[in-house]
Order: C-alpha cells, then structure tokens, then sequence
C-alpha cells in the first residue's frame, strides 16, 4: 500500500473551513427530500412484498413522471417567488382543447395539440401579465383562473360533447404519431416503461442547466429572492415572471397531452387539487415557498415519494385514504426543514 | 457638458411632496456630494436619476439630451450605475451571482461561470476585501463588504456615472477610507460621482459640489470654492435651525430666553452661515 499520509497542501483560505463531501451535500436544497425518499423507499421495501417487484417499480415511475412533469415548471415558478394553483386544472384543459377540437373540426389529432398549446401558452401568459399588471398575489390572480378553467372544462364540454368526457379519438388521422411521442410504452429487459419517464428526466435535467448554468436561471433565483433589487440591477422582472408562468402551462399542455393520448378520451371533471401535488411536490424537494432557493432535482424527488406512497399504500394493503394524511404529514415535515434550511444558508459561516 | 443634468426637479408621492425645485450636475471627474438629514429626499432625489422613479416636475438630461427614465436598465444603458442604500443584492445568492446580476458573461447558450468567479474574487481583492469565498450567500457578508460588492460591480461593469447613497454610513472608519478612495479613482478614471452622505467630513474631502438638502428643498448648492468644510459642517449640524431656533426664544420674551437667544444668534454668526444661499 503506498497510501500517502500526509496532508495535500492546503490550498485556498484558511479561514474558509475545509467542506466535507458531507457537509457540501448537507447544504443542498433537495437533500431533506432525498433522505425522505430513502426512508419511504425502505418503509415500503419491507411492508410491501409485491413493492419489490420490477413492474411495481415501473409504475411507481410512470406515476412519480406524472406529477413530476409539471412539478418541474411550478418548482421554477416557486423559485421565481410565484405559485400557480391553476396548474392541475389547466392539464385537463389542454387535453378537451386538443381532443374537442380535433373531433369537431375533423382535422389531423397534431391541429388539435399545436391549437391547445397555443391555448395553454394563452393561460400561462394571462396569468403572468396579470400578476405583473395588478401586482396581486399570485395565490389569488391563479385562484381566480383556477376557478374560470374548472368551470370552462366542465360546461365546454356538456356544450361541444354532450356529456362529461370528450369523444375517443384514436381513429383520427395522426393520432398513432401523437400516442408515439406523448404516450407510448416501451420495454427494457422485459419490464414495460412510460415514455413520460423519459420525459421527466429530459425536463429537469434541462431546468437544471437553466437554473444553474444560464443567466436566465439568475434571474429566476434573483426576482425570488428580492425583486426590487433585482429590477434595480437590470433584471427584467416582469418578463421572468410571465416566462415562468407559462412554462409551467407548457409543461401541464404537456401532461395534458399525455393523458389524452394515453385514454383517447378525458373527463371535464378531473385535475383540480392535483396543483396541490405539485406544489408540495416542489415544497417537499426544498423550493422555499418565499421564493429564492430551490431546486428542479428536489421537485423531481417530491414528485418520486408522492409516487412511491400512492402505489405503496396500495401495494402494502393500506386504505387509500391514508395518501392524504400522509400529503398533508409531509408538507408540514418539509416546510419545518425548509425554515431550517433557509436560516442555515442566510447565516452559513 | 455635464453628463447628468437637473434642473427644477420636484417629486410627488401622491400628496407628498419628498422633492421640489432641485437643480444639480455632474460632469466628467467631477464628483457632486448630496447632503441632507434623514428624510430629506436623497433616496428619491436619486431614485429618479437612477430611473426607479419618474420626477414629476423639471427637467432630467443626460449628456444635454433631455430623458424620461422608464426603468432602472435604461438609465444602465445609458451608463449611469447606482448602488443603493437598501443594498441591491439578492441576500440568498451567492456573491459571485450578485456580482454579475443582470450583466452576466454568457457562453453559448449558457454562462461562464469560472471566468465570473474568477473575476468577482479579483475585482474584490482589488478593492480590498479578502472574501472567503465568492460561493457565500452574500447576505453572510458584513455591511461593508456588501457595499463594495456593489461599488465594484458598478465600476466593473464601466459606469459613466456611479450614484452612492450613502456607501459610509454603516462603515466603519477603515472601511469608509477604503470607499472614499474608491471615489476618488473613479473620477480620476474619468468617472463622475453622485456621492449621498449625512456626514460633512466624508463629504468634503472627495467633493467638487455640494447640494444641500431639507425637507425636500435646496438649502444650498456650492462649489468647493465657494464653501469651506466649517460652513458645511454648521449647516449639516443645522446652523440654519440655530437662528431660527434663537427667533422662536426671542419671541417667548424673558430675561433668559433672552439671552440665549443671542448667545445663539452669535453663535451661527461665527459660523458664518446665510441660509438659503445659492451660487
Ligand atoms: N414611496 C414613497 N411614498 C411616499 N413617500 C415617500 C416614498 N419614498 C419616500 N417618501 C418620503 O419622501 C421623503 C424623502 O425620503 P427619502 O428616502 O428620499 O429620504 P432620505 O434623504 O434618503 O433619508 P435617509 O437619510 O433616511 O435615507 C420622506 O419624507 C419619505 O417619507
Ligand atoms: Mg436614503
């Protein structure tokens, strides 16, 4: 062995105390969230035999992506100081739009996805421009558009459809090329994957490069944190603003597109309280709901446990309803952490 | 021609009135004090410069073009830096990302971190402060060292104008050394300085001109020959209030009053002040 014993010349300060690996973790934002998620993995690895199984996994993931997904683009927003409570809503608008209007118009399914992405783009800029306009919080301009959208689906669609859900779609042209992209399955080693997956990974890794290695990423963490300095400084406040509400309306078009793609047809009636899910999803991951400190990876990993613990309740043989006190029980645990954390990373020495 | 011109600005915040009537200029190397009590108007009267607010009356020319400042970038455009007395930084991030807010150096489609956490370290140490480390949340750093954090941004980034509001008045007396010749390099660069202070001894060294400022008017706007550093002084310790104060005794009558009234009255005479005086 010829394992050398004396110290590396120390480089750097010396008042800067030397950071184990450690420590260094210990003061990133998803950390709270990664031990939870270790613990819950380990909770349900034991209590749950059919847990264990691959496919259980599998679907674990296809349900963790579905609330991850948008969870990515409310825990940028939330890092950007602002939260969307029209998010779970604005899911299912963006299926009805592209379903109905592919079905009433007759025209190719990819008619029907680029109008509801325009559409969704129109929410997320609406509710921008008037949080920037009105300088209302944004619990209440997103409360406000919560409520328009859950009525809108439901009474658009009694008015086009005739009933509570949209037609089945999948004889339309096009429909086999969207189902490619937004739904379909694939196997690895001979369990059966959600492209959704992919999808997850491919957004957060990209709302990790922009937070960490953009100017845009900058300026989200910079109006979060302190927006009036921010503008003094330059920084375009109310556009960062408006382009973080209507990423999260384009990854919820994207969710939106999923679900229509997936069951052909989609009820008025779903989303609402699902922006809850993404909220604590990107609570519970280390977003400060102030604004200002957070991370994409965090959002994910909320998103994972959530998952874990829908199927894992099931799996384990529990009632349901336990999901929601479990919501609840986690929201409160990460919201102590996350005051913790935030005066750990104010006075850090 | 100066680079910065007023000339009659006022201000109104609804029906307060925080500013009326101000004129004052600054040219190339050239650095102009503004000097008032608490509540005075120096924040607003800088505020507008900087394009925070929008003066309500008067006129604002930058380069003897007239302008009406929409927002902070624009008057940044126009390379005029200020660095605020409620600190524009952003407590939670770190230095390095403050240094650069809103300036920062891309590389492709991103940034280059390493050359702005190179330069952020360098362009400190130039100044004097030694940091720990540029990945600190800058709102860990003292008064002092968020203060030049934020001058040498401002000089970094090539301002034409650089506006302080109050850069010494958390300082402690080395540090404020360190800022007071951080003024004066900036306008040997050819810089000019809107330099805002309440106290005469920082101000009077480094100055070319000096606004005085009460209660949102001008008390008096001098150059450096036209003014010594006592008369300053006794006019930032409110002389003007002295006579005005030894009037109010006077009327109240008495043998007492009386004479401390005059002792008064004598007292900003020796001082030499005339209220109200204009160059
Ligand atoms: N946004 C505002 N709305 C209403 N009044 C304001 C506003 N900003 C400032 N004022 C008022 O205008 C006056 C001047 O304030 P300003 O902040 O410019 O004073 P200052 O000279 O900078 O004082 P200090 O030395 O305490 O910093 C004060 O009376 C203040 O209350
Ligand atoms: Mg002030």
């Amino acid at each position: 062995m010829t394992a050398t014993l004396t110290a590396p010349p120390a480089r750097g300060d010396e008042r800067l105390a030397r950071q184990s690996a450690f420590s260094r973790l210990a003061g990133r934002p998803e950390i709270g969230a990664l031990v939870g998620a270790v613990v819950i993995f380990i909770l349900f690895f034991v209590v749950a035999p059919p847990f264990r199984e691959a496919p259980s996994i599998a679907t674990v993931l296809y349900q963790s992506s579905l609330y991850g997904i948008p969870a990515v683009g409310v825990a940028l927003l939330m890092i950007g100081g602002e939260f969307d409570l029209s998010a779970g809503v604005a899911v299912i608008s963006s299926s009805l739009v592209a379903s109905m209007t592919a079905y009433q118009l007759s025209v190719n399914v990819w008619v029907g996805v680029l109008v509801s992405l325009v559409v969704a783009l129109a929410i997320g800029l609406l509710n921008g421009y008037l949080l920037v306009r009105t300088k209302l919080p944004s619990f209440l301009v997103t409360l406000a558009t919560f409520f328009m959208l859950t009525g809108l689906n439901l009474a658009l669609t009694k008015l086009i459809s005739g009933g509570v859900a949209t037609k089945d779609i999948s004889d339309i042209d096009g429909f086999a090329s969207a189902q490619a992209i937004f739904a379909q399955s694939f196997d690895v080693g001979g369990v059966s994957l959600r492209i959704t997956l992919l999808w997850w990974i491919v957004f957060v890794a990209i709302a990790t490069w922009v937070l960490l290695k953009t100017h845009l990423g900058n300026w989200i963490f910079a109006v979060g944190g302190a927006d009036a300095s921010a503008r003094a400084v330059g920084v375009p406040v109310k556009k960062v603003k408006i382009g973080l509400f209507m990423t999260v309306s384009f990854l919820c078009w994207f969710t939106g597109m999923h679900i229509l793609f997936s069951f052909n047809t989609v009820q008025s009636g779903q989303g609402p309280g699902n922006e809850f899910l993404y909220i604590i999803a990107a609570v519970v991951g280390g977003c400060l709901l102030t604004g200002g400190y957070g991370s994409a990876v965090g959002a994910a990993i909320g998103a994972f446990i959530f998952g874990m613990t829908e199927q894992g309740i099931v799996l384990a043989g529990w009632e349901a309803d336990w999901f929601k006190f479990f919501l609840g029980a986690m929201l409160l645990g990460a919201t102590l952490l996350n005051v913790y954390v935030r005066r750990r990373a104010e006075t850090r020495k | 021609m100066s680079l910065v011109q007023l000339t009659g600005v006022g201000k109104n915040y609804g029906n307060i009135t925080a500013l009326s009537g101000i004129d004052l200029e600054v040219g190339e190397s050239e650095v102009t004090c503004v000097l008032g009590d608490n509540g005075a108007g120096k924040s607003t009267l800088i505020k507008i410069i900087a394009g925070l607010h929008q003066h309500s009356s008067g006129t604002y020319e930058v380069n003897g073009r007239e302008v009406h400042f929409n927002s902070p970038r624009e008057a940044l455009d126009e390379g005029i830096a200020t660095v605020y007395q409620d600190l524009a930084v952003v407590p939670l991030m770190p230095v390095w990302r403050n240094f650069f807010l809103g300036q920062e150096k891309r590389k492709g489609l991103g940034m280059d971190s390493a050359f702005m956490r190179k330069t952020a370290k360098q362009e400190l140490l130039d100044m004097g402060i030694d940091l720990r480390d540029v990945e600190q949340p800058i709102g860990t750093l003292s008064g002092g060292e968020r203060q030049c954090v934020a001058i040498s941004r401002a000089v970094y980034f090539g301002a034409k104008v650089l506006i302080l509001d109050e850069p010494t008045a958390a300082l402690g007396v080395k540090q404020s050394g360190v800022v007071l010749r951080y003024i004066l390099q900036a306008r040997e660069r050819g810089l000019g300085v809107i330099f805002i202070t309440h106290n005469p001894h920082h101000a009077f060294p480094v100055g070319d001109r000096f606004l005085l400022l009460k209660r949102g008017r001008s008390l008096g706007y001098y150059r450096k020959d036209e003014i010594s550093r006592d008369e300053l002084t006794a006019l930032m310790a409110g002389g003007a209030e002295l006579e005005e104060l030894s009037h109010e005794l006077d009327r109240g009558g008495g043998g007492v009053a009386a004479a401390a009234a005059k002792m008064l009255e004598q007292e900003s005479k020796e001082l030499g002040i005339t209220p109200g005086s204009t160059p």
